[in-house]
């Protein structure tokens, strides 16, 4: 029998989103200050507007719905959902004021892309887009990599039950240490000191490169943010191929890798145990996914001739192919030239690429490296007990920050979520092709959009039609959130209307 | 005395011939030959848009083309030359030009600047080996067609308006909550 949701169940539900949107209210500030500072009086007065409207909302939402209960399961999910989807729509504020987004719903677009870190962008005239907006853009992707709702469990939420079900909800179910807000702050920790050292790498290269001091550090920072957070938004309309650097590739190229490593990773690195990397299954699977599709899109395009040369081969082929695996979508190609200039077999090189994603418990998305290895030992374990003799008990194992048995449960769940991702890919192909575009492409922009990556083959425009605008901000919102808390939010859905 | 001398400069009419046939023979060929060369050359004198270059890289590729933008971003140099991007309202293009050249440029747009507007003729590469494939044009001349000057943007009324008028709300909202408490 479905049970309708209560509406005190509804109260705590809506007492937290209030507390996400007081928390992200304040985030707001960054830019209006630096607006403020750079004399960018009306976008300043853009965000001080949004602030406003943010913790109005906030403030009323809980006001009216104070509790002192501790969320449960189908709480802690529906408040996950939810508020990304609050964030979208109050994060979109300050972009629509700007005048650089055609419609709300194109504001709502850029705000999800940053929000769930892919990296698809509808922003109009994008190099006369203010110093604060342009900040907002890469730090919405800064807070989205870690998790809207890490930073109101960091800052906000004191209940560690309720906590934790929120954390699992944003698809993170690893704990880095024994308490989920102390992970939660560990996680933050980790990022502000990559961003310090990432800052100060791309700033001081960019000086190099023939910038001034205040735009190398400026656009040092926000490319930091939407690197390290696999996002992909850049300061400019050409996106990395702005800077023509070299230098500057192989610095984004190691933040990128750094940003789709599990942050329990980081913590071994950081704790001194660092023969992790090479015994963890998911950066032994990472290495294993990043050859092999590495392998198909080089000599793919060594095929076709397009880049001769092997430096060429490097900063277009691997470059691309590296932004697409960790589901970053820094390009230094035009999307029209995934089409023109790359021949198919490339193409799929880079979207098997993307499909797959990096590590668990990290700032990527898509199916993830643990997942995709999982499914191979098991694999494995099916091959073994065929050719051992009957009796034999086949137990296979896998290191991830432990030795682990592998279990049926694990299996089956790893099955899931890549079935899921695998719908949900081909889903938006088949909206694409609606729409008339071919099926490769249709895949390619599919899976970017709902593995969180961002690279483009030109689909992706202000013009396309709204159901295609709407059909990819869920996919980046359901890709984020790995199904569970969407699921979520369609069950009470139904409830409400069939429970009694 | 004027007309006089206005009858004497112009030539007598009995005097003017009518073109030989050799003559007629000669100024064809010359014509023919400054065509037959404008095409020779394989240059694209008029102005071509980044979309056309971007979207037919494969046929301009290699190939001498002008492109006219607005400066964006900065100029950057790189010992004796410099990268400047134009976006032509289209899209944008990496110009690898010489430094003297790019001192021509005063303002590149952003927020608070509208950008030189200027006009490049260059070798347009799809793929430039020199520069680890990116799509480029390697500049020769750089002619600046309109300057780019500051934007002042004033405050807007409407949003400090709404600032204040939100203002009350909050405070409105904040002074409720005091009163509840106590």
């Amino acid at each position: 029998m479905i049970l309708k949701p209560q509406l005190k169940e509804l109260k705590s539900i809506g007492y937290y989103l209030g507390k996400i949107m007081i928390g992200l209210s304040f985030t707001m500030l960054l830019p209006a200050a630096l607006g403020f500072l750079k004399r960018e009086i009306n976008p300043a007065l853009d965000f001080i507007i949004s602030f406003e409207i943010s913790l109005i909302l906030g403030l009323v939402l809980t006001r009216l719905c104070f509790t002192k209960k501790d969320l449960d399961w189908m709480q802690g999910m529906l408040v996950v959902s939810l508020s990304w989807l609050v964030a979208m729509v109050l994060g979109a504020i300050p972009l629509y004021l700007s005048g650089h987004w055609n419609s709300y719903l194109d504001a709502c677009f850029d705000a999800m892309s940053g929000f769930a870190t892919t990296g698809l962008v509808l922003v109009q005239n994008l190099d006369h887009l203010s110093f604060s907006h342009n900040l907002w853009r890469h730090l919405i992707m800064f807070i989205g990599g870690q998790g809207i709702v890490i930073v109101a469990i960091s800052f906000f939420v004191k209940g560690a039950s309720g906590a934790f079900k929120m954390y699992v909800g944003e698809a993170r179910d690893e704990r880095i240490l024994p308490n989920v807000i102390s992970t939660a702050r560990f996680i933050w920790l980790v990022s502000i000191v990559y961003l310090i050292l990432g800052t100060l790498a791309l700033g001081f290269t960019g000086i190099f490169n023939g910038m001034k001091p205040f735009n190398a550090f400026f656009h040092g920072a926000c490319i930091f943010m939407a690197a390290f957070d696999t996002g992909g938004f850049a300061p400019q309309s050409q996106n990395i191929l702005y800077y023509h650097s070299f230098p500057y590739e192989v610095i984004t190229a190691v933040i990128m890798i750094l940003g789709a490593i599990n942050f329990n990773l980081h913590y071994h690195i950081w704790t001194g145990q660092r023969k992790e990397i090479f015994k963890n299954i998911e950066t032994v699977t990472l290495f294993i996914t990043a050859l092999v599709t590495c392998f198909i899109t080089i000599s793919a395009l060594n095929q076709s001739e397009i880049y001769p040369q092997a430096m060429m081969l490097f900063r277009k082929g691997f470059y691309q192919l590296i932004s697409g695996h960790t589901g970053t979508g820094y390009q230094t190609i035009y999307p029209r030239q995934f089409m023109d200039d790359w021949n198919n077999l490339a193409v799929v090189g880079v979207i098997c690429a993307m499909a797959l994603g990096g590590a668990v418990c990290s700032t990527t998305g898509a199916i993830k490296m643990l997942r995709i290895g999982i499914i191979f030992k098991a694999l494995l374990q099916d091959i073994k007990r065929i050719i051992l003799p009957e009796r034999s008990m086949v137990i296979q194992k896998f290191h991830h920050l432990k030795n682990i048995f592998l279990q049926d449960t694990q299996v089956r769940s790893a099955l899931l979520i890549t079935l899921m991702y695998l719908l949900l890919y081909g889903i938006g192909a088949l909206v694409g092709m609606w729409f008339g575009h071919p099926f490769i492409y249709s895949l390619f922009e599919s899976t970017s959009a709902a593995a969180n990556v961002g690279l483009s083959c030109g689909i992706t425009n202000a013009a396309m039609p709204a159901a295609l605008k709407a059909t990819y901000i869920l996919q980046m919102w359901a890709g984020r959130l790995e199904f569970m808390s969407v699921f979520t939010i369609l069950g009470v859905l139904v409830a409400m209307i069939k429970g009694r | 005395m004027m007309l006089k001398s206005k009858i004497q400069i112009l030539p007598n009419p009995k005097q003017i011939h009518p073109p030989s046939a050799e003559e007629i023979g000669i100024y064809l060929v010359v014509l023919v030959l400054l065509v037959v060369l404008g095409f020779v050359n394989n240059g694209y004198t008029q102005s071509i848009s980044s979309t056309e270059l971007i979207n037919h890289a494969k046929d301009y590729d290699g190939k001498e083309v002008t492109y006219a933008g607005e400066v964006i971003g900065e100029v950057m140099c790189r010992g004796d030359f410099a990268w400047i991007n134009l976006n032509d309202g289209q899209g944008a293009i990496g110009v690898w030009v010489d430094k003297a050249l790019s001192a021509e440029i005063h303002f590149a747009g952003s927020y608070q600047a509208k950008g030189d507007w200027v006009e490049v003729s260059g070798i347009f590469q799809r793929a430039c080996p020199e520069h680890g494939g990116d799509l480029d044009i390697h500049a020769r001349e750089l002619k600046k067609i309109t300057p780019g000057y500051l934007v002042n943007h004033g405050m807007d009324p409407e949003r400090k308006k709404l600032v204040f008028i939100l203002l009350a709300i909050l405070g409105a909202a904040w002074i409720l909550q005091q009163l509840k408490r106590r």
